[in-house]
C-alpha cells in the first residue's frame, strides 16, 4: 500500500466541513508556519522537498517561488489554477470536492511564503458546484479566523477569492488565466515579461496548480526532507493520477512517484488491468496533450528498462519513444479502440479551444481537424499522412503559448507509432467505418 | 549600450529595444517581415508569427541559444545577442509554414480586392510562400456585416492581426469593435450593425495589412496602381492634415495616411480628410509620394516635380 498524503483523509466522513477537518489536525500547518516560521523558511522547505509543479510542466515549485520579483510597494499575487480542462484529467476536481480545506490551507501557506495579501482560485466555469463548495469552505475558514486581518495575531492579512472561468481550455495557460481574471479576453500573453515579474495587474504573480498548493500543507507539517524521501530522484512526493479508459478500475489514485507503470496499470490496488480481459493497445500517460505510447513502450522504455511513473522515466527516449507525466491523466486504450478516431477527437478539441490569437495554432489546428476527419471517415489520401506530420511540425514551437505544441504532439506521435492504422483507414475506407464500434455513419461527414 | 548582431550585422541599440526595431535600424534585407506588429500601436505584435527569428546566442552573460524561434517584434535584445533571420534555414522554413497557415483560409480574391497592389500578405506570400496549396478542405467563410457608412469589412480576408482593435483602442475615444469568438471562428465584429462612427475610425483601413477593412468611398473605383499618389496637406482642426491623395488625372479617388517603407502610417488622419475631402481644390499638393520601385504602384508613377496647380481656395491659403 503506497503512502498517501493528499488523499490520506478523504475517507473520513464529512471531511469537507471545517469542524471535521480541524478535528483531524487541519490548519495545524498554518499555525506552525505563522507562529514559528518566516516566509523564507517556508520557501526553503518547499525547495528542500523538491516538489514539482503538478499542472503538467513539472517545474520545481520552490524555484518558481524564488523567482518572484519583490519590488517595494507593489502587491504580489498567488493564483491557484483550478481550470482543469485537459481531456483525461480530473484529479483537482476530486481533491477540491472531497477536501476543500486542504486547498485553502495550502493557499494560506503559499500566500504567506510569497508575501501575498490577496489570492485567487481560478476555477473552470463548468465546476460551478465546486465553486460553491470552495466558497462555503472559505466562509468557514474566515469565520474561524484563518482568513482576514491579522491571522492568528501574527500580523499577516490574507483574503482568498474564487473566480470562475467561462469555459475555455486556454484559460488554464497561466498568462491567459491572468488575462481572464483581469476581465479580458483569455488570450495568452507574450513572454517575457514573465508572470513572476509582471502578472496579474502588472504585479508579480505566481500561478500554481491545485495539487501543488495542496502538497505544501504536508511539506510544512512534516518538513521538506520527509517529503523528498518519498519518490525517486528528482520526482519527489506523491502524485494524483486520474486513470480512465478501458481499465477495470478507473478513478483518481495517489501514487508514490517511482512505482512502475506496470504495477500501476495491472495491480488491483490501482487500475486493475485492462477491462474484459482485452489486450493493451496504447496509453497516454499524462493527459491528452502528451504523446501517445504504443503497448510495447508503455511498461518498458525503448532500451528495455522498466518504465516508472516519474517525470524522467516517462519522458525517457524523448518524443520518439517517450511521453510525459504531464498533468497525470492516464488514458488507456484496449485493442478495440481506433487510434485515428481518438486522434481526430483530440484534434477537434484543440481546434475548438484554440484562442485564435496566433496564426499557426488558429489555422493549423483547424486544418488538422479537417484532414483527420476525412481520414477517419474513409475519405483520406496517402499524402494526407505526411501532410499531417508537416502541419504539426509547422505548429510546434512556433506559437505564443504551449497550446500549439499540445495540439501538435498527439497527432505527430499517433502517426509515428500507428502509421499503419492510418494507412489502413485510407486503403480500406469501408472496413474502417464498419469496425469502428458502429458509431460512425458516413452521412456525418457531410454535416 | 547593448550590442546585437543580426545576420552578421552588429549594431548598438538602446536597452529594451526589440529585435525587430534593431533590425529596422539597420534596414534592408535583414528586417523580418511583420503582419501584425505596428510600431505606432502599443502592445501590437507577437500574433502573426511571420517575424520569427532564431537566437543563436542569448547574450554575453548567458550564451545559450534560445530553444525555440522567437517573435522578433516582442523579444527585447540582450547585450551580445546573436540573431539569425535570413541566414537560418529553420527560420525560412517556419516562415513558409506561417505563410501557408495565413493563406489556407484566405479567399485569395486579389483580382477583386481593393487592397491588391498594396497588400502586405501579397508581398509576404510572394517572398516566402509556395506555389500551389496543400489545403483541400472548404475555406472558412463569415456572414457579412455592415459596420458603418465608410468602412467595408470583409471578414473572410482577415488574418487576425488585432491592429484595428489596438488602433480603435488607442487612437479613438471609444472602441466599438473587437474580437468575437475564438479559434479559427474568431472574427472582428461590432456585434451591432453600423456601429463604427467616430472621427478617427478610418485609420483602421490604413493599419489593416490585408483587404479586410477597406474604404467604402473608394470601393471598386480603380486599381491602386492606376492612380498617382501625391503628398498633400490641408488645414484640418482634427488632425495634422498631412495625407496622400491618390489621383487619376485631376480627380482624387481616395485619401490615405502617409505610409513609410514598413507600410506604417506616419500620422493618423481624421475621417473628414479621408472620406469627405475629395475636392482637389481643398488640398495643397506637395509632390509625388515616394513609392518603392519594387511596388506595382510605382509603374506609371513618376516621381518628378509635378506641374504647379493653381490654388484658388481660401481654406488652404
Amino acid at each position: 500500500m503506497g503512502r498517501k498524503i493528499l488523499l490520506e483523509k478523504t475517507g473520513i466522513e464529512n471531511i469537507n466541513t471545517y469542524e471535521v477537518y480541524r478535528r483531524e489536525g487541519g490548519y495545524s500547518a498554518v499555525e506552525k508556519a505563522l507562529k514559528k516560521m518566516t516566509p523564507e523558511e517556508v520557501v526553503e522547505e518547499v525547495k528542500k522537498s523538491g516538489l514539482r509543479g503538478r499542472g503538467g510542466a513539472g517545474f520545481p515549485a520552490g524555484m518558481k517561488w524564488s523567482f518572484i520579483a519583490k519590488p517595494e510597494g507593489v502587491p504580489r499575487y498567488l493564483l491557484c489554477n483550478a481550470d482543469e480542462s485537459e481531456p483525461g484529467t480530473f484529479k483537482d476536481r476530486f481533491l477540491m470536492e472531497k477536501i476543500p480545506h486542504l486547498l485553502i490551507e495550502g493557499m494560506i501557506l503559499s500566500s504567506y511564503a510569497l508575501g501575498c495579501n490577496t489570492s485567487y482560485i481560478y476555477i473552470r466555469g463548468e465546476y460551478m458546484w465546486i465553486l460553491r463548495i470552495l466558497e462555503k469552505a472559505l466562509e468557514e475558514a474566515r469565520q474561524n479566523g484563518w482568513l482576514g486581518k491579522n491571522i492568528l495575531k501574527s500580523g499577516y492579512d490574507l483574503e482568498i477569492y474564487v473566480s470562475p472561468g467561462a469555459g475555455a481550455y486556454i484559460c488554464g495557460e497561466e498568462t491567459a488565466l491572468i488575462e481572464s481574471l483581469e476581465g479580458k479576453r483569455g488570450n495568452p500573453r507574450m513572454k517575457p515579461p514573465f508572470p513572476a515579474v509582471k502578472g496579474l495587474w502588472q504585479s508579480p504573480t505566481v500561478v500554481n496548480n491545485v495539487e501543488t498548493i495542496s502538497s505544501v500543507v504536508s511539506i510544512v507539517n512534516n518538513g521538506g526532507e520527509q517529503y523528498a524521501s518519498i519518490g525517486l530522484g528528482k520526482s519527489t512526493g506523491t502524485k494524483l493520477i486520474s486513470a480512465c479508459g478501458n481499465i477495470r478500475k478507473p478513478g483518481v489514485y495517489e501514487i508514490e512517484l517511482g512505482i512502475s507503470v506496470e504495477e500501476f496499470l495491472y495491480s488491483d490496488e490501482y487500475c486493475g488491468g485492462i477491462n474484459n480481459g482485452k489486450r493493451l493497445k496504447a496509453c497516454i500517460p499524462g493527459g491528452s496533450s502528451v504523446p501517445i505510447l504504443p503497448h510495447y513502450l508503455v511498461t518498458k522504455t525503448a532500451n528495455g528498462e522498466q518504465r516508472l511513473m516519474t517525470y524522467e522515466s516517462l519522458a525517457d527516449g524523448g518524443f520518439a519513444t517517450g511521453s510525459m507525466l504531464g498533468s497525470g491523466g492516464f488514458i488507456v486504450f484496449d485493442e478495440d479502440q481506433c487510434i485515428v478516431r481518438n486522434t481526430w477527437n483530440f484534434s477537434r478539441f484543440y481546434h475548438h479551444e484554440s484562442c485564435g490569437q496566433c496564426s499557426p495554432c488558429r489555422e493549423g489546428t483547424g486544418w488538422m481537424d479537417k484532414v483527420l476527419k476525412r481520414i477517419e471517415y474513409g475519405k483520406g489520401n496517402m499524402h494526407d499522412i505526411d501532410l499531417l506530420v508537416s502541419i504539426s511540425k509547422n505548429i510546434e514551437g512556433n506559437t505564443i503559448c504551449p497550446l500549439g505544441d499540445a495540439a501538435a504532439w498527439p497527432v505527430a506521435s499517433a502517426i509515428r507509432h500507428f502509421r499503419e492504422e492510418f494507412e489502413w483507414h485510407i486503403k480500406e475506407p469501408v472496413k474502417c467505418l464498419e469496425t469502428n464500434y458502429g458509431l460512425v455513419k458516413e452521412t456525418e461527414l457531410e454535416a | 549600450m547593448p550590442k546585437v548582431t543580426i545576420d552578421g550585422v552588429t549594431i548598438e541599440v538602446d536597452e529594451g529595444t526589440t529585435i525587430m526595431n534593431a533590425a529596422r535600424k539597420v534596414g534592408g534585407e535583414i528586417v523580418p517581415p511583420a503582419m501584425c506588429y505596428y510600431s505606432k500601436l502599443d502592445k501590437s505584435g507577437g500574433k502573426c508569427r511571420t517575424c520569427l527569428v532564431e537566437v543563436t546566442k542569448g547574450s554575453d552573460k548567458d550564451p545559450r541559444p534560445m530553444p525555440k524561434l522567437v517573435a522578433s517584434c516582442s523579444t527585447p535584445i540582450m547585450d551580445g545577442m546573436e540573431v539569425s533571420n535570413k541566414t537560418s534555414q529553420k527560420v525560412l522554413d517556419a516562415r513558409k509554414g506561417v505563410v501557408e497557415f495565413l493563406l489556407i483560409n484566405h479567399p485569395l480574391d486579389c483580382p477583386v480586392c481593393d487592397q491588391a497592389g498594396e497588400c502586405d500578405l501579397q508581398n509576404l506570400s510572394y517572398e516566402h510562400g509556395t506555389e500551389g496549396t496543400r489545403f483541400e478542405e472548404k475555406k472558412r467563410v463569415f456572414d457579412k456585416i455592415d459596420i458603418g457608412p465608410f468602412i467595408q469589412l470583409h471578414m473572410t480576408r482577415c488574418i487576425m492581426c488585432y491592429r484595428c482593435v489596438y488602433t480603435a483602442d488607442q487612437i479613438t475615444n471609444e472602441r466599438v469593435h473587437g474580437v468575437l469568438k475564438r479559434g479559427d471562428a474568431s472574427e472582428i465584429g461590432t456585434y451591432i450593425e453600423k456601429a463604427i462612427d467616430n472621427d478617427f475610425s478610418g485609420n483602421v483601413i490604413d493599419v489593416c495589412p490585408v483587404g479586410a477593412l477597406t474604404d467604402k468611398t473608394f470601393r471598386f473605383k480603380s486599381r491602386v496602381w492606376f492612380l498617382n499618389p501625391m503628398d498633400a496637406h490641408r488645414n484640418c482642426d482634427k488632425c495634422s492634415g498631412k495625407a496622400v491623395v491618390w489621383m487619376f488625372g485631376e480627380e482624387i479617388y481616395r485619401v490615405t495616411g502617409r505610409k513609410d517603407q514598413y507600410a506604417e502610417v506616419e500620422e493618423f488622419i481624421c475621417n473628414t480628410c479621408r472620406f469627405e475631402t475629395k475636392d482637389l481644390a481643398k488640398w495643397t499638393i506637395e509632390g509625388p509620394r515616394h513609392i518603392s520601385r519594387e511596388s506595382v504602384i510605382s509603374q506609371g508613377h513618376y516621381e518628378m516635380q509635378p506641374l504647379k496647380i493653381e490654388n484658388n481656395n481660401e481654406e488652404t491659403k
